[in-house]
């Protein structure tokens, strides 16, 4: 069954006056529970197209469902509510807030929810040992590995149980043996959790640990 | 409250930086509510004069004396009950910084006119009234210089030239917070025996019968002496206090206008503080938008922190204005006797701040709302 689903996507935006084309009518669909890599070269809208999965980015014309939600027809602050509870992004710098501790970082989607104190933080010590970090809550970025720092990321992006999960590589900042614990870590959470993962990368070895890889160049899907 | 611990750890991002925003704001609101002190303290000090006593000066300035012959004269008024008079003295004691409100007086006849506004112990009051040379001070003077009780007191003379010697016979308290606690007073005879063909009155208090007779009493004593050598100008204590304050000129509109240059001035370094702490957080902006925090919460949070130094630097700011003044006996070497931060001024820093704290917050918490999540994640610093 299809979670998410692109129908006649199309993107198109002006760069120094010059029109560029991202997509002109993609259809594509990511079936739920799935593990998908997107694959591609630099400026091929991988990208833009997580965005738009997202909600980050709005397409030109055409639409974007994730679930019963049409995301590419909801307003900015529907869209955020949205994301709060649906998305979990992952992106390449892992962009964790510095001033902020491990545990913090991975609080902060709960801030969004009605959750008590207590539950929120049941929740965190849930994520932090799934993503083995439980002995590192009161740590803060600086004082983690980049390893570390995209498994606090991903506990950050699956704490509230959102409905997929999206990343943008994952691995491009890390060395070969933390980017194969971090594609293990997203194995298990396909596999486990039957989390619907949708992953852009560059790197031929991540996409292997996806059940699917798909090829897009210039908008347009090669494979 | 829960996003609390964040708004915290983005102010506490810089320390130095929000420290330093947070004192000077501090500190313009000190200077503010300082500022702002000296005009309400004058104005109170104006308003709260006796309108059962009334002053008669020269008509042609301050500066002039009175003819002694007066005082019966003064005294045979309808209405009048009462009659003393005083000079301004202007000594220093040691340093010329070291300079207070000193005056000669007719002793007996002034400290009786002005019973109510102070406390002096009968045994003192009676030792200052025998012995010539002695003198009364206030509490706090005595305490601001380490005085004691029977201790001589020399000042060097800046009107009458030279050095007087006094000995402190009483100490003074004030009932009234509008009189002035740092203040020495003596025998007006002592500096008319030294100057007998210069010295008079500088001015003569009168008390009256019935405050209601203040206009009546004014128009015939000057206009009993508008044809002298010495024309008068007489009326209410309070209104020769305000009279006082104008002629310190516009200061209401001076400490006004300086307060409100200095909080402007504070305002600038504060927005671009938070201008330039919004800039350098724009990547998270980003990426607290891709988790779901929507713009409304952004510009609340970027405005809760703008809100926390603005109100922090005023409770510190109006809080040591507050306190400080009134623990050292702030009273500008007696010419601001009671003064203290009125709780009018303190509700105007306190909407200062409220002030300061939007205009500061504002527009970097606009922007934070209004920036795209895939904007924001594409800035780099």
């Amino acid at each position: 069954m299809a979670l998410v689903v692109l129908r006649n996507l199309s993107k198109h935006f002006q760069r120094d006056s010059q029109p560029i084309t991202v997509f002109d009518e993609l259809n594509l669909e990511f079936a739920e529970g799935s593990f998908t890599a997107l694959m591609g070269p630099s400026g091929s809208g991988k990208s833009t197209l997580l965005n738009m999965v997202a909600g980050l980015d709005r397409p030109t014309s055409g639409t974007v469902t994730v679930g019963d939600a049409e995301v590419s027809a909801m307003s900015p602050g529907q869209l955020a509510d949205w994301r709060s509870r649906h998305v979990g992004f992952v992106f390449q710098s892992y962009n964790l807030l510095p001033v902020l501790t491990a545990y913090q970082n991975i609080e902060l989607p709960l801030l969004l929810t009605r959750l008590s104190k207590a539950e929120r933080h049941e929740h965190v010590l849930t994520v932090l040992g799934v993503v083995g970090l439980a002995d590192r809550a009161e740590h803060y970025p600086r004082q983690l590995s980049g390893g570390q720092e995209q498994r606090v990321a991903i506990a950050r992006a699956i704490v509230s149980d959102p409905t997929i999960i999206l990343l943008d590589e994952p691995t491009g900042q890390l060395d070969a043996k933390s980017a194969a614990e971090i594609l293990e870590l997203l194995q298990r959470l396909n596999r486990e959790f039957h989390k619907t993962i949708l992953m852009v990368t560059h790197d031929p070895h991540a996409a292997q640990a996806a059940g699917r890889t798909l090829h897009l160049d210039k908008g347009v899907l090669t494979a | 409250m829960k996003f609390l611990p964040l708004v915290w750890a983005n102010l506490t991002r810089h320390k130095r930086r929000s420290v330093l925003t947070t004192l000077s704001v501090a500190l313009a609101l000190f200077l503010f509510a300082s500022l702002r002190s000296v005009v309400t303290t004058l104005r109170a000090s104006a308003e709260v004069g006796s309108e059962s006593r009334m002053i008669v000066q020269s008509a042609k300035a301050i500066v002039f004396f009175l003819p002694m012959s007066y005082r019966e004269r003064l005294l045979a008024v309808p209405g009048v009950k009462a009659v003393t008079w005083a000079d301004w003295f202007g000594g220093v004691y040691q340093d010329p910084k070291n300079f207070f409100a000193s005056f000669a007086a007719d002793a007996e006849s002034y400290l009786d006119i002005y019973r109510s506004d102070f406390t002096l112990p009968a045994d003192q009051r009676a030792a200052f009234v025998k012995e010539r040379t002695a003198c009364i001070v206030g509490q706090h003077l005595l305490d601001k210089y380490g005085w004691h009780l029977g201790q001589n007191v020399t000042l060097q003379g800046t009107i009458f030239q030279g050095d007087w010697t006094f000995t402190i016979r009483g100490v003074y308290h004030a009932t009234n917070p509008s009189f002035s606690e740092d203040a020495l007073m003596f025998h007006y005879e002592v500096i008319y025996e030294k100057y007998p063909n210069w010295v008079q009155p500088g001015w003569y208090v009168l008390e009256l019968k019935d405050p209601s007779l203040a206009q009546q009493v004014a128009a015939t004593i000057d206009s009993e002496f508008k044809n002298s050598s010495d024309p008068t100008k007489t009326g209410t204590e309070r209104a020769f206090n305000a009279g006082f304050v104008t002629m310190w000129g516009n200061v209401s509109f001076l400490m006004d206008s300086i307060g409100m240059a200095v909080v402007f001035a504070i305002l600038l370094v504060a927005a671009n503080s938070m201008m330039l702490s919004a800039r350098e957080r724009t990547n998270e902006v980003g990426v607290l938008k891709t988790i779901g925090f929507g713009d409304r919460l952004l510009f609340g949070l970027v405005m809760a922190e703008a809100g926390g130094i603005a109100l922090v630097g005023a409770a510190l700011g109006l809080g040591a204005a507050t306190v400080l003044y009134p623990a050292i006996h702030f009273s500008a070497m007696g010419f601001l006797p009671g003064f203290s931060v009125a709780p009018a001024t303190l509700a105007l820093g306190v909407g200062i701040a409220v002030a300061l704290a939007l205009a500061s917050g504002l527009v970097p918490a606009v922007s934070a709302a209004r920036l795209s999540a895939v904007q924001a994640l594409r800035h780099v610093e």
